[in-house]
């Protein structure tokens, strides 16, 4: 049986809560709150019920007619997270957190975003909710992704820019624990990705498993078995560990990670965390990390806002190191490549994140033998990313 | 083998003396200033000094000590070079010197090595804002091996359990954080510090500090009547940024320095002896 965080947080030696002490209570009434809010049916019944009426669940599981002629190799399955209400995988989480702030009585919600889909799904969350949401995101994102920082607006948040370090999502993340540290008696942190430390990385992979779940049933209903590999992209990690949690125990099925590998593995200009990385602590859990020799934390590079992260969720590097999930990289050329491939031969407009997967998805299914099925996690769309592939096909 | 921090505590404690405890950014601007200025901090009555190593991620601080780890890093100071200034400065001095300083630069540098080459350097302790009791048994047991400090934290959110079992074993010192929120600059003493305190000396005799937001001798003078020690961080790295190398700084700090000692002198507080027990 796979049955981590252990009591402490720990995924074996990763994991665990490094945060200061002013928060440590914070962390032990979360914990509690959710374990409360598991056994009680009634949070279960009130989630389900807007994951199904709001969100749109469960995602289709749409069998890719035009890109397995493409690939000419296995059969390909896309599950369609970005036909999610937002549309990305985020906001599975974040109505779950925001609920569970609703029943702890907190009234003001906080998060952080890189590209901004966990800004904008917190934003529609909190909106929907009624409580008070302020995003923190990086000047340089906000740069990138000027169409969710109106859409963020729009619903009612503040986006505070951030202006410290790299003024990307790291620094986004340091701002909203400074926040947190601040306002900890009345507000609740919306943490976005399995990172970050116990219990948030069981909590959001509780609430993105249903991605996996749903998958397993969708596969078995029209292939009679399950998938022979299954592909998602990497930044902290949580659209794949969705998809991964509930394969865990089926050992048939392959299940592969895509980071992003940026200009490329050997410049430094990648987010490449467990391709590259080295083991140390970053924004509360002990984990893969991409520092420098005296533990400084190094800026990340993709071309997708999402991935570009000098972090990865601890069960991530549990499961790397436990070799039970294995873990490639692509390029930005590569993820643009896949990311036209799939506007093509499906007529679906994939995010810059998803298209990571996707790309593996082209080199690798080629190779395999037309009795072979993968399940690619297309984890958001790419609207928010036209503008700036646009810019970037330009230069090409 | 005896630590200098409770050494001097309990020299301070038979003046019926309150510490000053002075933080400044190691390598700010850079480090032939931070040598020059442990001396200075002394000399103007400093009991404790805190070097901070800087991190590139200091989540527990806020603008002013972020914007001196940037000037430190872009000096090019890491730890190694930190506890070779010590070292150095150990031919000089005996005041107690602590690191504070982010876990990831010690897991980097190697748990077990750093606590080794700080003893050797003549470091008497380590503060670690981001290691919470429940992960900090390895890096304590290495420093306890050397004869070193492991300063433990409590926050006004901690609540009568985990102060228990926060300052079960303290050494040294216990690190009171005044506020909820990160270091830095504040205009008002917190309403509730007085309860905090009396809490947290319920369940320990060690001498307790109070760090964050204390940055005027009035505010010094209003705190130091419920704690024995006093932090001073932000006020002075302030200071230190905005005279960088300019050649009065020394004189700048000097000054301050000895204006946030006077009211921890014996004769200027109110005659009321802290019950610390060593």
């Amino acid at each position: 049986m796979y049955e981590l965080p252990d009591k402490r947080g720990h995924f074996g030696v990763f994991g665990g809560k490094f945060v200061p002490e002013t928060l440590m209570p914070a962390l032990t009434e979360l914990e509690e709150a959710y374990e409360e809010a598991k056994n009680d049916r009634s949070f279960f019944d009130e989630l389900n019920r807007y994951l199904k009426e709001y969100v749109g669940r469960p995602s289709l599981l749409y069998y890719a007619g035009g890109l397995t002629e493409y690939c000419r190799g296995a059969k390909i399955y896309l599950k369609r997270e970005d036909l999610n209400h937002t549309g990305a995988h985020k906001i599975n989480n974040t109505i779950g957190q925001v609920l569970l702030a609703k029943r702890m009585g907190k009234k003001r919600v906080i998060a952080e975003t890189g590209a901004g889909q966990h800004g904008v799904a917190t934003a529609t969350a909190a909106a929907l909710f009624g409580l008070e949401c302020i995003v923190f995101m990086g000047e340089e994102d906000i740069k990138r992704q000027e169409l969710n920082v109106f859409r963020m607006k729009l619903l009612g948040a503040r986006v505070e820019p951030v202006s410290s370090g790299s003024r990307t999502l790291k620094d986004a993340m340091n701002e909203a624990i400074r926040d947190w540290v601040t306002n900890v008696r009345t507000t609740f942190y919306v943490l976005g990705s399995v990172g970050g430390p116990h219990p948030y990385p069981m909590i959001v992979r509780d609430f993105q498993k249903i991605i996996g779940e749903e998958t397993k049933k969708q596969i078995l209903e029209k292939e009679g078995r399950l998938p022979d590999y299954i592909i998602a992209c990497v930044g902290g990690g949580s659209n794949a560990i969705g998809i991964f949690y509930p394969f865990l125990q089926n050992e048939d099925v392959k299940l592969i990670g895509v980071e992003a590998a940026g200009h490329g593995l050997d410049t430094p200009y990648h987010a490449a965390t467990l391709t590259r990385g080295t083991k140390g602590v970053l924004h509360g859990a002990y984990s893969y990390v991409l520092q420098d020799d005296d533990g400084q934390i190094l800026e990340a590079h993709s071309v997708s806002a999402g991935l570009d992260y000098p972090g990865v969720g601890p069960e991530h590097s549990y499961l790397k190191e436990s070799g039970r999930v294995e873990y490639a990289s692509v390029t930005d050329s590569e993820a643009l490549d896949a990311f036209q491939v799939l506007c093509r031969t499906e007529g679906i407009i994939p995010a810059l994140e998803s298209s990571h997967a996707i790309a593996y998805g082209l080199k690798l299914i080629p190779q395999l033998g037309p009795d072979k099925t993968v399940v690619i996690n297309l984890s958001g769309r790419g609207d928010k990313d036209v503008q700036s592939v646009a810019g970037l096909l330009e230069v090409k | 083998m005896n630590n200098r921090i409770s050494e001097k505590f309990s020299q301070l404690i038979s003046k019926k003396e309150k510490a000053l405890i002075t933080f400044i950014t190691a390598g700010d601007p850079d480090l032939e200033t931070t040598a020059e200025l442990v001396l200075t901090l002394e000399k103007a009555g400093a009991d404790v000094i805190e070097l901070g190593v800087p991190y590139s991620d200091p989540l527990a601080d806020g603008p002013i000590i972020q914007q001196a780890s940037q000037r430190a890093l872009k000096s090019g100071t890491n730890l190694k070079k930190i506890l070779q200034l010590v070292s150095r400065l150990r031919q000089t001095t005996q005041v107690p010197i602590i690191l504070m300083t982010y876990y990831n630069p010690l897991i980097r540098y190697g748990l077990e090595r750093v606590a080794r080459d700080a003893a050797g350097a003549g470091v008497d302790g380590f503060i670690v804002p981001d290691l919470p009791v429940e992960e900090s048994e390895e890096f304590h047991t290495f420093l306890a091996g050397n004869g070193l400090y492991l300063i433990p934290l409590v926050a006004p959110t901690s609540g009568p359990d985990r102060i228990a079992n926060i300052t079960g074993n303290a050494e040294g010192f216990v690190y009171c954080v005044s506020l909820t929120g990160v270091t830095g600059i504040r205009d008002k003493v917190p309403d509730d510090l007085q309860g905090f305190m009396e809490t947290v000396r319920r369940y320990t005799g060690a001498p307790l500090a109070v760090g964050f937001g204390v940055s005027t001798a009035q505010q010094v003078a209003v705190i130091s009547q419920h704690c024995d020690a006093v932090i001073v961080g932000s006020a002075l790295v302030k200071n230190i940024g905005e005279k960088g190398k300019s050649p009065d700084l020394t004189e700048s700090v000097y000054k301050l320095v000895r204006s946030l000692k006077e009211p921890l002198k014996s004769e200027s507080y109110d005659g009321r002896v802290s019950v610390s027990g060593r």
